[in-house]
């Protein structure tokens, strides 16, 4: 069925809002990539077929519904049942008769499976009252865990497509140009660069055809913002590239997506084929003259393949290299045509800035960076999951509101923020607003917003070293100072955590920084020493500490400390003695143990179960 | 010079240059050396061996600077170049480093890196014998050619240059291109007894009809006469023997035209 004007499309929302309203009851099952590794298509099923069993369907007017992701990955499988909002996470399948029983028919909640606040110790029964969702600002991740992202009529319904059926209807190309440089989008891909101003630099380029692509290559560890998007909301993403496209007149896109991402890819494919078959996508969209369509372009999995550069090359079949970038990629892009390249989450703004105005979005954030920033909040920290924040709030705000603080109480270290080429900033920058030109500032950046929480037992060094063995084995190797100077960067600092550091490593890794800086070729290469240079910046005594006294006192670098059981603090419980993988634990229940030192492999596993915090590093 | 001169100051000189032209074209032609290993002019520049860095900044950038690689930045008027700052000594010097850990046993690397003060590498030394680069000058010379035979594979540290499926590339016609371009000598070829060696084949070479000296390899004799549409036996003297053969029939027509039977030719010839 065709949508062939802005009306049909109106009358088509309004159908669809009519069919939601007749249900009473919604049970919204994540289907987000952790909620399926954990089982919740075994929940949904059980769902269906208890509800279908005793037809509570028809009784109860109650719809079911698989959803993206609703950001608390920690604690899945979710069930959240609207209207009421009550939020049960670790469901099983065991669990389905009793939700049916209670709190479907008898409208109770279930104690056990409520969330309960590591912090206040209490069971907490509504969505919206748990702080890891309360302190949130959703905009980019608006529709996510709300909507099933499989079915557009469902989009429609919360007002999808409205913002592009706005831009063709009621604005001129250039007047969606000037509405997001009003709005001061800036690429939430990690380089910041303001939207408008690249779309505008594109629809003025004199050359034909013109391309807008999506960035969804996310390759940094530990970060899902742009998979959750894909996979939870992906006609958000594709609403966004049309009115991006035209706003600049192109009428050819890809979505370059990584191959590790199925479900991502899953979701966009079916999401382009809905989209198209509705005349949203393809020739005369809703109606108008205007003609776009996307295809999907799978990467292999390069990390490097994220730069923009590389990526084009990909997507045009050749080797994913960077080349120089003198010529600006929005004049030369893919093919050497005009191309806008944005990444999922900043499209994934297009559609909302366009339909509530730019005034409404500079409401939030700050006047740098307006809007809010999606990031994948893991590590050491209570709530893991996926957060949407304001722009400006404190890194403070994200940790410790929104992510509960430090698993166990223990002290913080550091954040990691911006990926694998950003940097890690210590407690006393706690109090910063996250926005991309003050982490900048710090010596980290914004990235695409990666955050790991690191506690006291977190190595500077040994996170330094990781990070650059990431950078190691992504580097393309196009350029010597990338391929070869970030390797040998790497090479000292696994010296020093071998306690092999000489004493001029901290100056030669300095020096040798520098130059990657100066001259590598693309982002990734010159960007590749942050992880050293900010643990440099803000934890030089432990670089100091490694090499000149052959110390790691955080207990991760194995050659260089050794555990020992406090005298004082050993209760004897024999918790430690039970997780020894190699029995090198001596000592009767209720007298201290001992570590045997010869036997011991520093596995940490008896520091980890120990409730006393008995076992030291020496 | 076109219409629209440049002007450009490389290290306090001024010079004129035309729109397009690269900062490492106007250094060549004013005579200013800056050091390069992937950069062949026949070629298409790709800045891999960055050994050709730059510092450049311009009345208008507000006292911004920054380093390029010269064989890529197009020059612009007004722009400053410095082609051996302490800065850009510093970079080559670094990169020159790296190679030499990568490649110790490369004499054009110890004697480019000797020229920067770098004896011997500061760094970890590679332990196998490798002296390519991976400048990539062969791939780039080998797909110009047409053939497409090698390519790189791999990336990172682990990058090389490869051929498909590593068996002899299928596509290579023996030409020996990538071994004559390459800048450290890295692609071994032999020829022996009218046969080539390279990339793992054994290509039979086609004999002057006059010395009988090997010309090139048969495939890559087909190679060029298909691509230039020629006759095949176009090709069957080598490169000394046609100019010998040249030399003579002008000679010879010289000859005639002193004897006087020249002058029997038309007009106007």
């Amino acid at each position: 069925m065709r949508i062939d004007s802005v009306k049909s499309l109106d009358s088509a929302a309004k159908t669809a809002r009519k069919q939601r309203e007749k249900i009473k009851t919604e049970v919204l099952v994540c289907a987000g990539t952790g909620c399926l590794a954990n089982g919740s298509l075994e929940v949904m099923e059980a769902l269906q077929s208890a509800v279908k069993k005793k037809e509570l369907d028809v009784k109860l007017a109650l719809g079911l519904k698989t959803t993206g992701c609703h950001g608390f990955c920690e604690q899945g499988p979710l069930v959240v049942i609207q209207p009421k909002g009550v939020f049960y996470k670790g469901v099983k399948a065991k669990d389905v008769d009793a939700i049916v029983e209670k709190t479907l028919v008898g409208g109770e909640t279930i104690e056990r499976l409520l969330y309960k606040d590591p912090n206040t110790r209490k069971r907490v029964e509504q969505y919206a009252a748990i702080p890891f969702y309360g302190k949130q600002q959703r905009i980019a991740l608006r529709n996510i865990g709300r909507i099933d992202p499989a079915d557009i009529e469902d989009y429609f319904a919360v007002g999808g497509y409205a913002g592009l059926a706005k831009a063709l209807d009621k604005m001129m190309p250039e007047d969606v140009v000037d509405e997001i440089s009003k709005a001061n989008l800036r690429g939430r891909g990690g380089g910041g660069f303001p939207a408008g101003r690249k779309w505008k630099t594109c629809r003025n380029a004199p050359d034909e055809p013109k391309y807008v692509l999506c960035n969804a290559d996310e390759g940094d560890p530990g970060a899902f913002m742009d998979r959750s998007i894909c996979e939870g909301d992906p006609h958000a993403v594709i609403e966004g590239m049309i009115i991006g496209a035209y706003a600049v007149g192109a009428h050819a896109g890809y979505i370059y997506v990584r191959e590790e991402y199925p479900l991502a890819v899953k979701h966009l494919q079916r999401a382009l084929d809905d989209a198209r078959e509705r005349g949203l996508l393809g020739e005369n969209i809703l109606g108008s003259d205007f003609s776009y369509d996307i295809k999907i372009a799978r990467g292999g999995g390069a990390f490097v393949c994220g730069e923009s550069s590389a990526l084009m090359k990909s997507v045009a079949g050749e080797i994913g290299e960077p080349r120089a970038k003198y010529v600006h990629s929005v004049l030369r892009g893919l093919r050497d045509m005009p191309t806008v390249l944005n990444n999922v989450e900043t499209w994934a703004n297009v559609p909302w800035i366009i339909a509530e105005g730019a005034d409404k979005f500079t409401e939030h954030g700050t006047k740098g960076s307006p809007g809010t920033k999606a990031f994948s909040l893991v590590g050491k920290v209570k709530n893991t999951g996926l957060v949407e924040v304001d722009m400006g709030v404190t890194l403070r705000e994200v940790i410790y509101g929104v992510g509960g603080g430090i698993i166990g109480d223990r002290p913080f270290k550091a954040v990691q923020t911006g990926g694998p080429s950003g940097g890690c900033l210590p407690e006393d920058k706690l109090d910063l607003p996250v926005d991309f030109d003050t982490l900048t500032d710090a010596g980290s950046m914004m990235g695409s917003g990666g955050m790991i929480v690191m506690d006291d037992r977190t190595c500077m060094v040994d996170t330094a070293r990781y990070f650059l063995k990431f950078l190691v084995d992504e580097s393309c190797g196009k350029c010597i100072p990338c391929r070869e100077g970030v390797h040998q960067l790497h090479e000292m600092l696994e010296a020093i955590c071998r306690g092999e550091g000489k004493p001029d490593y901290i100056e030669k890794i300095e020096a040798l920084s520098d130059v990657i800086v100066k001259a590598s070729l693309c982002a990734l290469g010159k960007s590749a020493p942050n992880p050293v240079l900010s643990t440099l910046r803000y934890f030089r005594h432990e670089y100091e500490e490694h090499i000149n006294e052959r110390k790691c006192r955080a207990g991760v670098c194995r050659d260089l400390f050794e555990f020992k059981i406090s005298e004082e603090t050993c209760t004897g419980c024999g918790a430690c003695v039970k997780a020894c993988p190699v029995d090198a634990i001596v000592g009767e229940l209720k007298s201290l143990h001992v570590i045997e030192e010869p036997k011991c492999t520093r596995c940490g596993a008896c520091r980890n179960v120990c409730r006393f915090d008995a076992v030291e590093v020496v | 010079m076109t219409d629209k001169t440049i002007n450009v100051q490389i290290n306090g000189q001024v010079h004129q240059a035309a729109p397009g032209e690269t900062i490492l074209e106007v250094a060549k032609r004013a005579g200013v050396r800056i050091p390069t290993l992937c950069y062949h002019e026949a070629l298409e520049s790709v800045g891999a061996c960055r050994l050709c860095t730059v510092e450049i900044t311009h009345p208008d950038w507000k006292g911004w600077k920054g380093y390029v690689t010269s064989c890529l930045y197009q020059v612009e008027d007004g722009l400053q170049v410095e082609t051996d700052s302490a800065d850009v000594r510093e970079i080559r010097k670094t990169l020159l480093d790296l190679l030499l850990a990568r490649c110790p046993k490369s004499d054009v690397i110890q004697k480019l890196a000797a020229q920067y003060g770098v004896k011997s590498t500061s760094f970890k030394e590679n332990e196998d014998d490798t002296v390519c680069i991976l400048c990539g000058l062969c791939v780039r010379v080998c797909a110009v050619k047409g053939c497409h035979a090698i390519g790189v594979g791999g990336r990172g540290i682990e990058k090389l240059i490869a051929k498909p499926f590593n068996q002899p590339p299928p596509d290579c016609i023996g030409c020996a291109s990538c071994a004559h371009i390459c800048p450290t000598g890295a692609i071994p070829f032999e020829d022996v007894n009218g046969v080539r060696k390279i990339w793992g084949h054994e290509f039979p070479m086609v004999r002057c009809e006059e010395c009988g000296e090997p010309i090139m390899p048969e495939k890559q004799l087909a190679f060029e006469a298909n691509k230039a549409s020629l006759d095949p036996s176009y090709f069957t003297v080598c490169a000394a023997c046609s100019q010998k053969k040249t030399v003579q029939t002008i000679k010879t027509a010289f000859d005639m035209r002193s004897i006087g039977v020249a002058d029997e030719a038309p007009a106007g010839r």
